[in-house]
């Protein structure tokens, strides 16, 4: 007959082999993991601004204008040549604009914001003051007739720096040009007369190009060029918010939190141990499991890591700490009223699944409403804290589950006390 | 049975005590308000990590130099070692008023590392607030519906009132210590939320237990259950609250400054949470379950 002394060196091996393959994976892997991670504007500098796209009486917000409005946002930015910009649009007429890294931000806010309002009319007459005044109902033609591929040129014959223009719709072209032959047609850049040339031909192909004094310099001809393939925004921009956070701020804040975080769970992991020696051990494997597991869902979902998202993570560990703690208290309650050790811990794993279960769900219920109303960090928070509590029940429930059945049966520790018991446990 | 402190039976004290902090707590609102972060409230808000202790005054005078005015008690010192100075303006500031502080930092203050500028206009700041009150409440929603399902609506109208006990604690020691309250602060809320909920199903969920094993049938005997109940989940519940506040208080301690606010946020949160899971929670859905059991039981079962 078996006694309770058998040991089954296997099933100790086999949880010894768990052990070593969590630790090997997360001491190998976890630093190439944590660079795919992007970090937030408030761990490594950056700015973030906040548009409203304006509708007036006469262009109301359509679902269509408004994506067209995020695109040429997208190009605006990508022209801006930093390093991943995060664009996303926030309720039906927000644009949420995040810049990482040091670069001129004031010449970035312009940039972004500023339309290339191109418009070309066939009247325009001066005010009193000089300043020119378009006749609106002879509008010809705007920036978003254009094709996106305007480009500074040097004109062969003058010398004089231009921007080249080509049409979307030739034919458009070719009727302007035929109907004001000779006659002079206003440019205007954003409500400043930029030229007024005189149509000298008809353009069958499409391609214009314009010039003008403000228009001296290649970069300036670029730059307009830039703003004119960005797209003509459908809707202008206000800025309506905006945060900048300086980046050695930024490195701070990261290098504060990754410091005390690992301090905090390093605590975390003694108190377990104290508390409950063997089953300590296990949470504590459970949880670097845990912890690795979170920033690899991180980085493959290209969460956004800021810095109440890294607080979210270590509070994610107290809460994944709970499952487990939950599970050895009932483990215990099962010893003292007199069951075995192994069935205790089998009663104690299923009884304690449930709490579990309803606890961790009205948590994850908090974290989707913080989703669903939240905006930038509070998003972020959600987020991670909704992963913390899927990724929780996969580690402190599963994982340690089958760790703790492999290391009970294995018989290697049969008292009590390895389990966190005290002397006043019934042993059977 | 050991002789031990019997919770349930002492429930008005705690109820009591409840009541007195939140009436403090409503004399503290009624009185001081809130202190609206950058977030709820427009205009701008310049927040410089100087690593040297906070001089007001050259502070004042630095941004005078760029022509900006700093409004009459614009600046705030903060930070555990008063080592970060907050500047409010009531007007948005622009990008170019923006680099033009980044520069004049680096000048007058060399050690410091930098700003986080913030700048939001009344429409955003009106939005936010909505959003964030609604936030709160629409969780708690559906934390009772969730509750009502799995348990009964006794069960989850109990925890509820613990979780809103909780952030208005929470919200009072924020109002009476003048920090200011901004979208993380929000978060913290909501998480405390989720916590202490997380906390009162853990015990309810023994209970419910409790009540298949043992059908009370008298009110003393529901009373018996419960606090047994109570003592049974408590080193459970002592020890949770004492990982998830060592992760709270090192982090308030070490972390990153713009999370200050938050951890503390959650410290109070956390030790009101389990508080509040055991001695009102639970004692409030006996006093309920309670009454109604004295309604219906007398005919059956004569004392």
């Amino acid at each position: 007959m078996k006694t309770k002394r058998h040991r089954k060196w296997g099933r100790f091996l086999a949880f010894l082999a768990i052990i070593a393959v969590v630790i090997g994976l997360t001491a190998g892997t976890s630093m190439k993991v944590w660079k795919h991670i992007p970090l937030g504007l408030d761990l490594q500098g950056g700015f973030e601004l906040l548009y409203q796209i304006q509708a007036s009486p006469d262009k109301p917000l359509t679902p269509d204008g408004v994506k067209a409005a995020v695109q040429a946002i997208e190009l605006r930015v990508n022209n801006l040549g930093t390093g991943s910009p995060n664009i996303e649009l926030e309720g039906s007429d927000q644009v949420r604009v995040q810049l990482a890294g040091t670069f001129n931000q004031a010449e970035a806010e312009r940039v972004i914001g500023q339309t290339a309002d191109l418009r070309m009319y066939g009247n325009a007459t001066q005010d009193k003051t000089g300043k020119w005044v378009p006749d609106e109902k002879t509008l010809l033609a705007t920036g978003a007739d254009l094709k996106p591929n305007s480009r500074w040129a040097q004109d062969p014959t003058t010398g004089q720096n231009v921007v080249t223009l080509e049409f979307k719709d030739a034919k458009k072209w070719q009727d302007i040009t035929t109907k004001y032959l000779q006659k002079p047609i206003y440019v205007f850049l954003n409500g400043q007369l930029l030229t007024a040339p005189t149509i000298q031909s008809v353009m069958s192909n499409g391609q214009s190009e314009i010039y003008g004094p403000t228009l001296n310099t290649p970069e300036a001809c670029n730059e307009l060029a830039k703003e004119l393939n960005a797209g003509a925004l459908p809707y202008p921009l206000k800025l309506i918010s905006s945060t900048n956070v300086g980046p050695s701020l930024g490195f701070a804040s990261l290098k504060a939190t990754m410091w005390a975080g690992a301090a905090a769970i390093l605590l975390i992991f003694l108190f377990m141990l104290v508390l409950y020696r063997a089953a300590g051990l296990i949470a504590n494997v459970a949880l670097v499991a845990y912890l690795y597991l979170v920033l690899l869902t991180f980085a493959g979902m290209h969460v956004v890591l800021t810095l109440p998202g890294l607080a979210a993570l270590v509070l994610g560990v107290g809460m994944a700490v709970d499952a487990n703690i939950i599970t050895y208290e009932r483990i215990k309650d099962e010893m003292r009223n007199g069951k075995s050790l192994q069935s205790s811990v089998i009663a104690g794993n299923k009884r304690a699944l449930r709490t579990i279960i309803d606890s961790n769900a009205t948590t994850f219920i908090a974290g989707a409403v913080m989703y669903w109303f939240g905006q930038g960090d509070i998003r972020g928070f959600a987020v991670a804290l909704m992963i913390s509590i899927v990724v929780s029940m996969l580690t402190a429930v599963l994982l340690s589950r089958a760790m703790l059945l492999l290391f009970t049966k294995s018989g290697v520790a049969a008292r009590p006390w390895w389990y966190g018991a005290g002397k006043g446990v019934v042993q059977s | 049975m050991k002789a031990r402190f019997d919770i349930v039976a002492r429930r008005r004290w705690f109820f009591l005590l409840s009541g007195a902090i939140t009436v403090l707590g409503l004399a503290a609102f009624l009185l001081f308000g809130f202190n609206l972060g950058a977030d709820f409230r427009a205009g701008s808000r310049v927040q410089m990590q100087l690593n040297e202790p906070v001089d007001v005054q050259k502070v004042r005078d630095m941004f005078d130099k760029i022509g900006l005015s700093v409004p009459q008690g614009g600046v705030t010192v903060a930070g555990t070692r008063n080592d970060m100075a907050v500047v409010r303006f009531p007007e948005v500031l622009t990008q170019d008023q923006i680099a033009k502080i980044n520069q004049a930092e680096k000048q007058t203050f060399p050690k410091s590392a930098g700003a986080d500028v913030r700048t939001v206009n009344p429409i955003v700041a009106q939005q936010t607030s909505r959003k964030a009150v609604w936030a709160v409440l629409l969780a708690s929603l559906f934390i009772v519906v969730y509750v009502s399902i799995r348990f009964e609506y006794r069960f989850a109208i109990s925890g509820i009132v613990a979780l809103l006990h909780d952030a208005f604690i929470v919200m009072s020691v924020f109002a009476l210590l003048r920090l200011e309250v901004d979208l993380t602060f929000v978060a913290a809320i909501l998480t405390i939320v989720g916590y202490s909920i997380n906390d009162t199903i853990v015990i309810f969920d023994r209970i419910r237990e409790n009540l298949r094993i043992a059908k009370p049938r008298s009110f003393s005997d529901l009373e018996r259950l419960v606090d047994k109940s109570l003592w049974q989940t408590m080193s459970r519940s002592i020890n949770t609250v004492v990982t998830v506040l060592i992760a709270a208080v090192t982090l308030y301690f070490f972390g990153g400054q713009t999370i200050h606010n938050f951890n503390l946020a959650l410290i109070v949160g956390l030790v009101s949470g389990a508080y509040s899971s055991i001695f009102i929670a639970s004692p409030l859905w006996v006093a309920w379950r309670g009454r109604q059991m004295r309604r219906s039981a007398p005919e059956k079962h004569p004392a």
